[in-house]
């Protein structure tokens, strides 16, 4: 019999690996390095295993394509509070990957108290990677008017100016308001293979073995010593220009551009993971934050400049068609090819073959891809039926062919692809970093004339080259 | 690919429709003849409409369907309304202001985010507002005039309960919890968690030992409440206001020969409710409830003004209907069968001019026979042009003038039923 086990990448992973190890599972390709994410166990060979972001592994448990899965129960909780009647159990906590989600502020003198005064007159803003608690939360404390905004990482850079809390793992180095939730890392199992399927054996060797692995070290941050770095809140300064500037792989190619330019930034990239550089432009605040959540935080103007990527300002655009972001350069860096992507075995070239095969099919078709409003426009414009888009956060290439059928993806080369055994059957666009800017600052204001200097600055430089 | 109802929702088919029909018309009479107006307001509404503080219970906002409008990168969303009365009283801020007193009705669908299907995730209710007014007389015209569309519909075993939201709350202070806990309880049983009072005596035993299973107790008269007055007076003031403006209400419905039963412990509803809280049940199924609602316009912004509301639950009234309630249609019908293609003009005439004499005319157009006419009339491509055929007495009558025929189907308009609605032994 079959056992489907989803694994986690990420910051769980080596103490999984331990615990595998320890249960003598034979599990070689489970590690950081791992090219490859579909895994075998020496010791059983009914289990298949497939690394996945820990995120994603709660819904893949909870839809049925896994029977058992491992992950933190933040992410657990992070669908039950939404769908509570998700196909989840959990069976075990596994005692390691330890921590708290805190609401935080980004300043003293922020309590529910103060932040229900402000839900009567506008609308509490709160950022999290959590979004469905953070709304649990909002309405728990019935605050009244408030937005969630969904990010995909550095929540903590938001509050003050950007957002009035922050729901996050950890307190870094801000204000608590409440300790949402505690987790580590659990054993889950699909409701209905744990009624059916037989798996003592397999929970067995996890659970005699997980109170081998060695104590946990308490997280840094739980402390409570690490001192609030006092911030200043610059959004009345009149002119001035907020600019975003991302973290991850694009940081040292846009360094190089903006030295070219004159322009120096102070600890960015930061190996302390400072997210408020400073830049030396008088009147320009810098943050930096994840490329995939720059165009709404420039479409509800939080930030005036950001350096991001075509791919997700088209996202953003199919999401939002009347947003007022515009690109306002292309730079040459991040070049990568937007291509939707199928299995080897597949029998189709082109999208309307694949239209064709998706007409005699029984059940829904499945489009996995971090570009969701992408992956959903193409579907339409594709006429491709019934179809689901299955969200990822990462590590998209592993879906096929058993977790999806189709895939909007980036390649660089395109050698990720065909090392899965996968191939591409139409590119959707290229794409390269980019700056874009909001369409309601006006030109010829302050704050516009800054703008427009500092891209022509960076376009002469470009031109240059 | 098989095509599929969306989970969780419902369609109403002809009969089912022409029952829903029924309800609401009763209902709409009813309110019209009260001095009762109609309103619509939009499916779409703003989210923070319905999460400001108390308003809706946080469990009963966790399970709205929400989402980003098209320029939603604001974080600004819209729902699709998931309760009748908060849009009702945000249409009376928006249009109504000043304006005193408002009657107003209204028959609308809400919707609730349910994931597994097996409830309705679409529901319709015709549902009253009574705003600008806090009389004992007010809430006690919102119970009658639900009782009477009630009573119109021919429902049977209906009862009425009551409850008190004011004496809800004072009672969870006087109970010692803490603002928190209050806050948990009262929407315990708000949600309809009859256990919920009972529940806190077993959490905390020390809590007062003579007050929780008196109101345990149901009573069927004002006497009850004042007897509940009696004990509580010295102790608490507030408490005592709560029970002389419910039984202000139970004293009018009393003269008015109102049954009633009072059980303090299920007052479900709405977290808007402060004062009077009423259910409609027949028999078993709860089949509509209100409520007054003095906090909620103000804590709207919409100034310091008083209102009550009920909504009737029309998926399940639909289901308690007996086929006897169904009206019989007065009109005459008539299937009508051109003889040729040259006939189909006299016959969309002749259907025409039976309509505008009040029959229902349908035209054959050869596929089906329909079996609910009482009358065929065939137009034929000779002398004389018309066949009349009585479907129930099989007699046939051949005119050449079509006054003969109306004046034939008139004559026999409202004396007999027409051959669906006899019973099916005859």
């Amino acid at each position: 019999m079959d056992i489907k086990i989803a694994l986690p990448k990420g910051r769980l992973l080596n103490k999984t690996a331990s615990l595998l190890q320890l249960a003598g599972w034979g599990m070689d390709g489970y590690h950081e390095k791992a090219r490859l994410y579909n895994l075998k166990s020496s010791a059983y060979p009914d289990i298949s295993a497939k690394m996945f972001h820990e995120r994603d592994i709660p819904i893949q448990v909870a839809i049925g394509n896994y029977d058992l899965g491992i992950c933190g129960s933040d992410w657990i909780e992070e669908l039950l509070v939404k769908y509570p009647s998700s196909a989840v159990v959990k069976v075990r906590d596994l005692g390691y990957g330890m921590g708290g989600l805190y609401m935080t502020a980004g300043q003293a003198g922020v309590s529910m108290s103060s932040l229900r005064r402000k839900a009567g007159r506008g609308a509490v803003r709160i950022v999290s990677e959590y979004a469905n608690l953070a709304e649990s939360f909002a309405l728990r404390e019935r605050l009244g008017r408030f937005s969630i905004f969904p990010v995909w990482g550095g929540a903590e850079a938001y509050p003050p100016e950007d957002a009035d809390l922050a729901l996050i793992s950890g307190r870094a180095s801000m204000v608590p308001i409440a300790r949402v939730l505690d987790f580590s890392a659990c054993l889950i199992a699909n409701r209905n293979s744990w009624g059916t399927k037989e798996f003592d054996e397999v929970i067995a060797s996890i659970c005699e073995n997980c109170d081998q692995l060695p104590a946990e070290e308490a997280m840094p941050d739980e402390g409570g010593g690490r001192e609030v770095v006092p911030r200043t809140v610059e959004t009345g300064k009149d002119g001035l220009v907020r600019l975003a500037l991302p973290d991850g792989h694009q940081q040292l190619p846009l360094l190089r551009l903006l030295e070219k330019a004159g322009i120096k930034i102070e600890d960015y990239p930061s190996p302390a993971g400072n997210r408020r550089p400073v830049i030396n432009i008088e009147g320009v605040a810098v943050k930096v934050i994840r490329p995939q959540d720059m165009p709404l935080q420039v479409a509800n103007g939080n930030f005036d400049l950001a350096v991001t990527g075509k791919d997700w300002v088209a996202d953003h655009l199919c999401q939002f068609p009347s947003s007022p972001v515009k690109e306002v350069l292309a730079l040459k860096s991040g070049r990568v090819r937007i291509v939707a992507v199928v299995s080897q075995e597949m029998p189709v070239e082109n999208a309307a073959d694949l239209r064709k095969l998706i007409d005699g099919m029984a059940f829904p078709f499945r489009v996995a891809s971090e570009y969701v409003n992408i992956a959903d426009r193409y579907a339409r414009d594709n006429h491709f039926g019934r179809y689901r888009v299955i969200p990822t956060w990462g590590a998209t290439e592993a879906f096929l062919p058993d977790d999806a059928d189709l895939l909007i993806e980036n390649t660089e080369t395109g050698g990720t692809i065909a090392r899965h055994n996968l191939k591409i059957i139409d590119t959707l666009f290229e794409s390269t970093a980019c700056l874009i800017s909001n369409v309601r600052i006006r030109a010829g204001s302050p704050k516009g004339e800054k703008v427009k200097n500092i891209v022509e600055t960076i376009r002469k430089v470009l031109e240059d080259r | 690919m098989r095509v599929q109802r969306c989970k969780g929702t419902r369609d109403l088919s002809p009969d089912e429709m022409s029952r829903f029909r029924l309800i609401e018309e009763a209902f709409r009479d009813r309110c019209l003849r009260w001095g009762y107006r109609e309103v619509r307001t939009p499916t779409i509404e703003y989210l923070h409409l319905f999460t400001s503080a108390g308003t809706l219970t946080p469990s009963m906002l966790e399970r709205v369907y929400s989402f980003l409008d098209w320029d939603g990168w604001s974080g600004e969303r819209v729902v699709l309304r998931p309760d009748g009365t908060i849009p009702i009283a945000r249409l009376y801020i928006d249009t109504m202001a000043g304006q005193g007193l408002a009657r107003l009705f209204y028959v609308t669908n809400t919707f609730v985010f349910e994931e597994t299907g097996r409830k309705n995730r679409e529901r319709w209710q015709c549902g009253t507002e009574l705003i600008g007014v806090n009389t004992p007389a007010s809430d006690a015209e919102l119970i009658m005039l639900a009782l009477e569309v009630l009573e119109s519909l021919k429902l049977k075993n209906i009862t009425l309960r009551l409850s008190h939201a004011g004496l809800i709350k004072a009672l969870l202070e006087r109970l010692g919890l803490n603002p928190d806990e209050q806050t948990r309880v009262f929407d315990r049983i708000l949600d309809g968690d009859t256990g919920a009072l009972a529940g806190i005596k077993a959490e905390k035993p020390e809590l007062d030992e003579i007050l929780l299973p008196l109101l345990g107790l149901k009573g069927k008269s004002a006497g009850f409440l004042k007897n509940l007055r009696a004990i509580s007076a010295r102790s608490l003031p507030e408490f005592e206001t709560h029970i002389d403006s419910f039984i202000a209400v139970v004293s009018i419905l009393e003269d008015l020969g109102c049954k009633y039963q009072i059980d303090i412990a299920s007052g479900a509803g709405f977290e808007y409710y402060t004062g009077i809280i009423f259910q409609l049940y027949s028999g078993k199924e709860k089949i509509g409830g209100g409520g007054r609602y003095d906090d909620l316009i103000p804590a709207m912004g919409g100034g310091d003004i008083p209102a009550s509301g009920f909504a009737l639950y029309i998926d399940r009234i639909i289901d308690l209907l007996e086929s006897g309630t169904m009206p019989k249609s007065t009109g005459q019908s008539v299937l009508i069968r051109p003889k040729g293609d040259g006939e189909i003009r006299e016959a969309f005439r002749a259907a025409g001019r039976l309509r505008d004499a009040g029959c229902t005319a349908e035209l054959d157009l050869g596929r089906v026979e329909s079996a609910k006419a009482r009358w065929r009339l065939d137009i034929r491509d000779r002398s004389p042009q018309y066949v009349l055929r009585d479907l129930i007495s099989k007699s046939e009558i051949e005119t050449r003038t079509f006054d003969e025929i109306l004046v034939i189907i008139e004559g026999k308009s409202g004396h007999q039923d027409s051959p669906a609605q006899r019973p099916p032994s005859e």
